[in-house]
């Protein structure tokens, strides 16, 4: 097949061709004011549900429902003090929100709202898309991938602690779940055999991806949560690790458009997601149905694609709501050791399975005999490599049972006649206090082995409990429960 | 011929308009009281000890995990065109970029299994 004949394969399925400068321009603006009130929507969306998944009210005072909330917070991060910390890189200081803001706004140019339409009380019948092309999702994992820069530089330039680990760690999270991203568009760009957005949204006429590529889209689902740093993986900021991870040290406007990009970037991934998965702005199933597919024309699509966009919001924030952060090991395994391989695997046995629809009668070869061996030697691979046991399991018991041999040995040292014994684990053996791993045991906790020591500790357990400044003191039984 | 970067351009400049006037209207708006403990480094109310920049020290942990990130990135890099291509390769693309595919596993095998993906 000759290249031209790919290219017009691949091209856009809507038509720009009719666009002026002044559409452009219009629909340009257009994007940055849906943007910008998408996220004063979405704050008061997400405080709100919040509330209401842990029992309180939410902001209620300013408008109806308290739905204005969100722009006298906004004006109040534009009427403070803009200040930069002694220690930063004053250039880079100031251009890390640029980036990171920047991109975000960037990525919404090759999302389809829509079909053709007409623009009201004018002729101009346009797209609803502000442009496309056959590089449209190569383009949206670009100018995501410039988003981390300005997470990056925003922590490494401040010149403090807790933004630089913030941006180190925000680094890995996007670079790892970045690739099981695309690896997972991988899959839907083989059978919609384009790239232009609004092609992959036609493809998805009869079929919407999401159901014939389950294990892509639970993929794609998992790491754009990663990569828009929300809970569970919300690692770079961590308040309860690193204050505010990458944007300690950023006030005001600065810190005004980290946090509007950190909401852009939710709608971006979720706009993305709608139009590679959940067929853009196609009607739902029996909707779409109705009257010959009224319902697909005109601005009626927008209306599916808003509907679409912001269920996938509502699942952030539900998100949020139920789960807890991630712990770095956990996240970075995950990433690495199941969204990767799964990614990868799919995307080999969507190809297999495609080629045996689409190539099975070329030359004389007996093309599914081949395909089917081959993907039984892989298969035979995969299954003799997952039962090997791993070496880093060898490696690591007999260390960790040293180790709390260790433990256990200073652990009677210390509690010399005491009534402790078994293994133990000494939470302070390295000099600072380190969590169990798994299989240890902490000692039972002072308390407790006072209020159980009858004899030995109880002029110590009787001052305590004459200080009794602790609830739990008063009911040793139910805190013995607890510890087991 | 429409070119679909312009509006993309225009797009830009509006978006870095934006941005940049954001940050002009907060320094002019904006009070600007000096404090010299305001600009230090936030580090919970103790003394800042030391410039993270430069000196500021992070686990070589990260390093490996972008190393290992532009393996695949590359991989991914090549299995974009070969998607979209997909049926124009036919048998040839298939069978190549299994082939590929398998090589890039390989060594991801032997990382995984010489612990390089453990991260404590």
């Amino acid at each position: 097949m000759s290249p031209t004949t790919l290219l017009a394969q691949t091209a856009p399925a809507a038509d720009f061709s009719n666009d002026t400068l002044g559409v452009m321009i219009g629909k340009a603006v257009a994007i940055l004011l849906f943007l910008l009130l998408s996220v004063l929507f979405a704050l008061w969306f997400e405080r709100r549900l919040i509330g209401r998944m842990q029992q309180r009210l939410g902001p209620n005072v300013r408008g109806p429902l308290g739905l204005a909330q969100s722009i006298p917070d906004a004006l109040k991060l534009l009427l403070k003090e803009d200040i930069t910390v002694k220690g930063a890189d004053k250039f880079i200081y100031l251009l890390a929100p640029l980036i990171s803001v920047f991109s975000a706004f960037m990525v919404f140019a090759v999302i389809p709202f829509g079909p053709e339409a007409r623009i009201p009380f004018t002729d101009i019948v346009t797209p609803l898309q502000l442009t496309d092309m056959p590089v449209a999702v190569l383009y949206f994992l670009g100018i995501t991938a410039l988003g981390v820069y300005g997470i990056v530089l925003g922590g490494w330039s401040s010149g403090s602690t807790y933004p630089l680990l913030g941006s180190v760690r925000s680094t890995a999270q996007v670079i790892s779940y970045e690739l099981s991203m695309s690896l997972a568009l991988v899959s839907v760009l083989i059978v919609s055999g384009s790239m232009a957005t609004s092609q992959i949204v036609a493809a998805q006429e009869t079929t919407w991806w999401v159901f014939a590529l389950l294990p892509a889209f639970v993929v794609y689902f998992i790491s754009m949560v990663g990569e828009v740093n929300r809970l569970p993986f919300d690692l770079p900021e961590a308040e309860g690790e690193l204050v505010g991870g990458f944007q300690t040290e950023y006030s005001s406007m600065k810190f005004a458009w980290y946090y509007l990009a950190e909401y852009i970037n939710m709608l971006n991934v979720s706009a993305i997601m709608v139009t590679v998965f959940f067929g853009g702005w196609r009607a739902p199933w029996p909707l779409s149905q109705i009257g010959d597919g009224m319902l697909n024309e005109g601005w009626w699509p927008v209306l599916w694609f808003l509907l679409k966009l912001w269920t996938s919001m509502f699942v952030f924030v539900w998100l949020r709501g139920t789960l807890l952060r991630f712990r770095y090991d956990q996240f970075m395994r995950f990433g690495w050791k199941v969204l990767i391989p799964v990614a990868l695997a799919w995307v080999v046995i969507v190809a297999v399975w495609q080629g045996l629809q689409q190539f099975t009668v070329i030359g004389t070869y007996d093309l599914r005999t081949w395909l089917f061996a081959g993907a039984g030697v892989l298969l035979a691979i995969a299954l003799v490599l997952a039962l090997l046991p791993e070496k880093g399991d060898k490696g690591e018991k007999p260390a960790l049972a040293e180790h709390s041999d260790a433990a256990r040995r200073q652990q009677v040292a210390r509690t010399e006649g005491d009534q402790v014994e078994g293994e133990y684990f000494d939470a302070f053996a390295g000099g600072f206090p380190v969590p169990p791993m798994p299989g240890q045991k902490l000692p039972p906790s002072p308390r407790k082995v006072k209020v159980t020591t009858p004899a030995g500790d109880s002029s110590d357990a009787a001052q305590r409990s004459t200080a009794g400044t602790d609830p739990d003191d008063e009911a040793p039984d139910t805190k013995e429960t607890h510890d087991g | 011929m429409h070119n679909p970067f312009v509006p993309i351009l225009i797009l830009a400049g509006l978006a870095l308009l934006l941005g940049a006037g954001g940050l002009l209207a907060s320094r002019v708006l904006g009070p600007q009281r000096y404090n010299k403990v305001k600009v230090d480094a936030y580090e919970c109310g103790i003394q800042p000890t030391e410039n993270a920049r430069g000196t500021g020290r992070f686990p070589v942990k990260y390093y490996l995990v972008a190393m290992t990130f532009i393996v695949f990135d590359i991989e991914v890099v090549f299995l974009y065109p070969w998607a979209v291509a997909f049926s124009e390769l036919a048998i040839f693309g298939l069978v190549a970029m299994i082939a590929f595919v398998v090589l890039i596993t390989v060594p991801f095998v032997y990382e995984w299994r010489r612990g390089g993906l453990d991260w404590d």
